[in-house]
């Protein structure tokens, strides 16, 4: 079975194959079905070779990595090659098992929210490019081949959030993720070939083994002594920093719900945002062992998380406050990989697990709280929360998974999000990061918050426009099955996952402490700040009498509302550096040189010699006299000169 | 005669058989020339490919030279002028195998997409040929002699392919590229016959020149002269303004081989001719001309950025494309030079792509400036999306060919410990951004976005059903899709070509370090 895990991949390449080249212009449903067929089988396959994996690791050291098969891809120099292969270790098991569901669920899901749009064969073959690339990503056995899959997780990313090709947001927004993601993997392809020139490995068993001890070394940088190791991580890092949307190269993500639905729900789950976590987990016994690098991280982490939950607190469209609180999220993800060093110099595994714990059970419920947007988007063909309310009459299904959901990501136990999140904090906590984990456990109060502003406003109160009014219920079996599945994990996968995170999602080749004792008021004080959260969500927006639209209304808001609501201003500060400097200002003025001096100097050799030959032209003019004259004048120009033997 | 070279020779002299063929064929059955054309010329394709089958073999059974001698396979040799030391010798090694496989898909593809020319069809089919056989000649020879012979032959088929079938300001464009080549030329020469005089071997063989050591003083002006000569042709700021206006003003199959294979042949002499027989000078004229190639790898592609013609942006997208070519040679590591010649292969399919889709749409739209026309993809889907693979592939997307060269080029140049190298590295592998940017701006302007065409003389289409704008025709999709697939071949199993390449660059690379 493991030996031919490559299977796992290859069903979803195929779908895209199928799709692109043949099935998509031919027929959009057959091509929904191909990939839901092949998308299935994938995750068939990746199930029972995940049972095997861990029969075969059970026991022994389950994070030892299992190399299911490796082959040479492209031979560079003597030792140094790049390699394809596929690692098994518990967060690569656990990945291939999450995208596998989502990236189905995704595509039934599809079939329902596509279905009128006249492109929907393409839509399926991207995806199933975009659950390929993943997949090629998490099994990846060194950095390499993981930048390769990064990248086209990049490009897919690209192709569906332009979709909808016509739109200039939609068009605008894709090129927005391109680039910016592209900026940081710019910094992580510098720090792939810092690696294989430092290391002369890629692997990931090198970089994350004896390539440390090689790399720990000061080396001089125009004047400054760097420690090479936290430079090669902190270059790879950039890569994992943009494609998880950390501040402040998270402009990206809030846009990138200009895609269809569906791509904005396997996007901020499975795929894409999550490979920047996965990075920094993959890389984890190297950054961990760069002096000072973790407390980078988790500084990083736990700013992205506040401040993208306090933006989410002013925002009216649906879509833009379910990103919002993925960036949030994958803050709190990050935040937990970094708060694994401790105050004494130790690492904590357990924030380790705590992470990967965090990136399964948030998988499943924003999976779900996006799909729910989209079929209510759907149902009042709007994003704004100000055509919405009222909504659970018509949508009943997907109301009652949405408030599961919103009850996950608050951290409301005994719901997934609660256990994940308290995982988190205490973990935090038992390194000695205390302002850290009231930091975290505020921004939980704010999740809790701003998730049910959300609900209250969608479901509860008076109908507010839109336009799915008055047919009664409402719900499409396409979209609301994989809604209702994904209720069960989103409620249940927190509980029953948890020992399996605690004990087996442990980093490969690092020392774990001790661990510290249980720390019980803290899970009670989370639990007890969401609630309170919720509850104040009820009172503004939710309870009988309370009124929406001017909770809704920007009008009278104080500049520090406004500040908020435009993201502070962030966006703008970038197109101005991108347009106006870089692009105008400098680009422009290389063009000007380019073609004012350079081109304009290749002009003035030419015209100089077509003067100049026109000049000894008139030496030619077919007067006998000039010519004896000047026949004369330079015999005795020699003569005077000397030089001839007369 | 064995058979290897029996096929060597036939790909070389294939054109010239077919230009001979169409001259027998009467006035008013152009379309038969055409086919006659596009009959040879991928038969070229089909033996070259043959025959780089057959000598992959070959070289996987014997590995790498271990001296710093080439290994030549599919030798011809014939004497010239004895008393000079002239003589016909063609043969292959890995690399040049490669750049003439290259060659004829592209002399091939080039044919496919000059399927609409309609003045003087035949007169250009002749010429395209023999343009061809020109860069084949030059891939394939080790005498210098009819290296250089060969290198001036295609320069004088340009002209009179820019000259006569261009468009634009096409007297200026075809005028600007053949006089700035013939400077490179002129250079290419002086080097040549100095190397020639001083051996003292009487012979123009390179594989016997290369067994002399040039002395040091000679080496240091001969260097500089015959590199700056052979970068003439790849683009080397500041002589790299002949690019753009040549390509904008130059059939579309023209600017194919121009920026396709000609180019190429200024990366090719540089390593082969000017690197493998003065080292010594290489190495101590590199530091300098690191500062030219900087120019083309970083500001060429802030200057794709501000252009607005598509053949501009390519062309100045080719400019710094051809710069980490030149980076790679200059930085002087193995795989510094490997990448370099992955490079040069994969660039051959990327712009032979890039400017067969950029003229199919002008053909159509008769508008070559981005923001006069948007919306493409809707009425043309095959040629936006092999634009769209044409610039993912020049971003450097793995999977396709471009990351394959460019990753090797980073990782081997970032290997030569000199500071100024390593920055340029850096700058070289931040700058994959400004490529993304240039790229998927052009994307944007002309496929996404709503319908809309004005082509500049008043006539505005903005309803794509009357716009009468079709799709890519049959002819025109199998060039595409022939470059499409080897740009994916090349992406997907780099592995046998980095092999045969190493069984020529090891040699060489011997010869460069010592």
């Amino acid at each position: 079975m493991i030996a031919h895990g490559y299977l796992i991949l290859l069903f979803p390449l195929l779908a895209f194959a199928v799709n692109g080249l043949w099935l998509a212009r031919r027929n959009g449903f057959a091509a929904g079905l191909f990939s839901i067929l092949m998308s299935a089988a994938s995750l068939a396959y990746a199930i029972p070779l995940a049972l095997e994996w861990f029969a075969a690791v059970h026991g022994g050291d389950a994070s030892a990595p299992v190399e299911a098969w490796r082959f040479t891809w492209l031979p560079l120099e003597g030792a140094l090659k790049v390699d394809f292969s596929m690692i098994l270790d518990p967060i690569s098991v656990m990945m291939l098992l999450v995208i596998g569901t989502v990236a189905l669920l995704v595509n039934v899901y599809s079939m329902g929210y596509m279905r009128h749009d006249p492109s929907r064969g393409r839509f399926f073959a991207l995806l199933s490019l975009f659950a390929f690339s993943m997949l090629g990503l998490v099994i990846a056995g060194n950095v390499f081949q993981m930048y390769v899959f990064w990248e086209l997780v990049g490009v897919s990313s690209y192709l569906l959030i332009g979709f909808w090709y016509e739109k200039p947001s939609a068009v605008a927004a894709s090129k927005k993720a391109m680039i910016v993601t592209r900026f940081a993997d710019s910094f992580f392809l510098l720090g792939i070939v810092l690696a294989a020139y430092a290391a002369g490995s890629m692997d990931f068993s090198v970089l994350n083994g004896s390539a440390i001890a090689a790399m720990s070394r000061e080396v001089s940088l125009g004047g400054f002594h760097v420690n090479l190791l936290f430079l090669a991580s902190l270059l790879m890092f950039l890569g994992g920093w943009g494609k998880s949307a950390m501040f402040p190269l998270h402009i990206w993500l809030p846009d990138a719900m200009e895609g269809p639905t569906p791509v904005s729900s396997i996007i901020h789950s499975a795929t894409m945002v999550v490979a920047g976590v996965y990075l920094t987990a993959r890389f984890f016994p190297m950054f961990a062992a760069a002096p000072g690098f973790l407390d980078l991280v988790r500084v990083v982490g736990i700013f992205t998380a506040l401040f993208a939950a306090v933006i989410a607190c002013t925002q009216k469209d649906i879509k833009r406050i379910l990103a919002f609180s993925t960036l949030s999220q994958l803050g709190y993800m990050m935040f937990s990989l970094g708060a694994a060093a401790t105050v004494l110099g130790g690492v904590n595994t357990a924030a380790y697990s705590a992470s990967a714990f965090h990136i399964f059970t948030h998988a499943f419920f924003k999976c779900l709280l996006f799909l729910g947007a989209g079929a209510l988007i759907h149902h009042v063909h709007a994003n704004e929360l100000d055509a919405m309310g009222g909504l659970w009459k018509k949508l009943p299904l997907t109301w009652i998974s949405m408030l599961l959901a919103c009850l996950a990501i608050a951290g409301i136990p005994p719901f997934s999000g609660f256990w994940s999140k308290d995982e988190i904090i205490l973990a935090a906590w038992q390194s000695g990061h205390g302002l850290s984990a009231a930091l975290a456990l505020f921004t939980g109060f704010l999740t809790a918050f701003y998730m049910f502003r959300l609900y209250f406003l969608a479901f509860h109160g008076e109908p507010r426009g839109g336009h799915g009014e008055g047919h009664g219920r409402h719900e499409d079996p396409w979209m609301t099955v994989p809604i209702v599945i994904l209720a069960v994990p989103t409620v249940l996968s927190g509980l029953l996952a948890k020992d399996f995170f605690h004990h087996f999602a442990l980093p490969h080749q690092v020392l774990s402490e001790s661990p510290v004792e249980h720390v019980a008021w803290l899970p009670a004080t989370a639990a007890t700040l969401g609630i309170l959260g919720l509850f104040l969500a009820f009172v503004l927006y939710g309870r009988r009498g309370a009124d929406a639209k001017a909770a809704l209304s920007v009008e009278g808001r104080g500049g520090w509302y406004r500040l908020i609501l435009n993201k502070f201003y962030i966006d703008e500060l970038y197109l101005f550096v991108a347009r106006r400097l870089l692009i105008g200002g400098f680009a422009g003025a290389v063009k000007w040189v380019d073609t004012n001096v350079v081109d304009a100097a290749v002009g003035a050799t030419a015209s100089g010699t077509l003067r100049s030959g026109a000049l000894l032209r008139r030496l030619q003019n077919g007067n006998l006299a000039f010519y004896i004259g000047a026949f004369l004048f330079g015999i005795l120009l020699l003569r005077i000169l000397g030089r001839l033997p007369l | 005669m064995n058979l290897d070279s029996l096929l060597l020779t036939l790909v070389w002299t294939l054109p010239f058989a077919v230009v001979g063929l169409s001259l027998l064929i009467p006035k008013g059955n152009e379309l038969w020339v055409k086919r006659l054309h596009a009959l040879g010329s991928g038969l070229g394709v089909l033996i070259a490919a043959w025959l780089t089958y057959r000598l992959y073999g070959r070289l996987m059974v014997d590995g790498a030279p271990m001296g710093a001698d080439l290994r030549l396979y599919a030798v011809t040799r014939i004497d010239w002028l004895p008393s000079l030391g002239i003589s016909f010798f063609t043969g292959v090694d890995g690399l040049s195998m490669l750049l003439v496989l290259l060659t004829a898909i592209i002399v091939f593809t080039g044919v496919l997409a000059s399927w609409n020319t309609g003045t003087q069809v035949k007169e250009f089919f002749a010429l395209l040929q023999l343009l061809g056989a020109g860069v084949f000649g030059v891939f394939i020879s080790f005498d210098l002699f009819t290296f250089f012979l060969f290198y001036e032959m295609e320069a004088v088929a340009m002209y009179l392919l820019i000259g006569v079938w261009g468009s634009g300001r096409r007297e200026y464009g075809a005028m600007k590229l053949t006089l700035t080549l013939m400077l490179g030329s002129a250079l290419v020469l002086v080097g040549i016959l100095a190397l020639w005089a001083s051996s003292g071997l009487g012979t123009f063989d390179l594989t016997q020149l290369a067994t002399v050591r040039f002395s040091p003083g000679l080496q240091a002006w001969v260097f500089p002269v015959l590199f700056v000569g052979f970068a003439v042709s790849a683009a080397l700021f500041p002589f790299h303004t002949w690019s753009p206006d040549g390509h904008s003003a130059a059939p579309t199959a023209v600017s194919m081989l121009a920026a396709g294979v000609m180019m190429k042949l200024g990366a090719y002499g540089a390593l082969r001719v000017a690197m493998y027989l003065c080292p010594e000078g290489a190495r101590q004229w590199f530091p300098v001309l690191l500062y030219l190639i900087s120019f083309n790898v970083v500001l060429g592609a802030f200057i794709a950025i501000r252009h607005k013609d598509l053949k501009f942006i390519t062309a100045y997208s080719s400019i710094s494309h051809l710069g980490l070519v030149l980076l790679g040679l200059a930085a002087g590591t193995y795989l510094g030079v490997k990448g370099a010649s992955l490079q040069m292969i994969s660039h051959g399919f990327l712009t032979g792509l890039f400017f067969a889709v950029i003229g199919m749409i002008y053909s159509r739209t008769h508008t070559r400036l981005v923001d006069t026309q948007s919306g493409l993809m809707k009425v043309m889907p095959f040629l936006g999306v092999a634009f769209v693979i044409a610039g993912f592939t020049g971003l450097g997307l793995p999977g396709l060919s471009g990351f394959v060269a460019e990753a090797t080029i980073f990782i081997g140049a970032f290997q030569n410990p000199d500071p100024q190298v390593r920055i340029l590295t850096v700058l070289a592998v931040l700058g994959i951004t400004t490529t993304a940017v240039y790229v998927v701006r052009t994307a944007n302007f002309i496929l996404h976005g709503p319908f809309r065409v004005d082509d500049g003389h008043g006539h505005v289409m903005e309803k794509p059903e009357t716009s009468g704008l079709t799709d890519a025709s049959g002819v025109e999709k199998l060039a595409l899709t022939l470059l499409i697939a080897c740009i994916l071949g090349m992406g997907l199993f780099p592995g046998w070509i980095s092999r045969m390449l190493d069984t020529s660059l090891l040699p060489m690379f011997r010869a460069l370090s010592r």
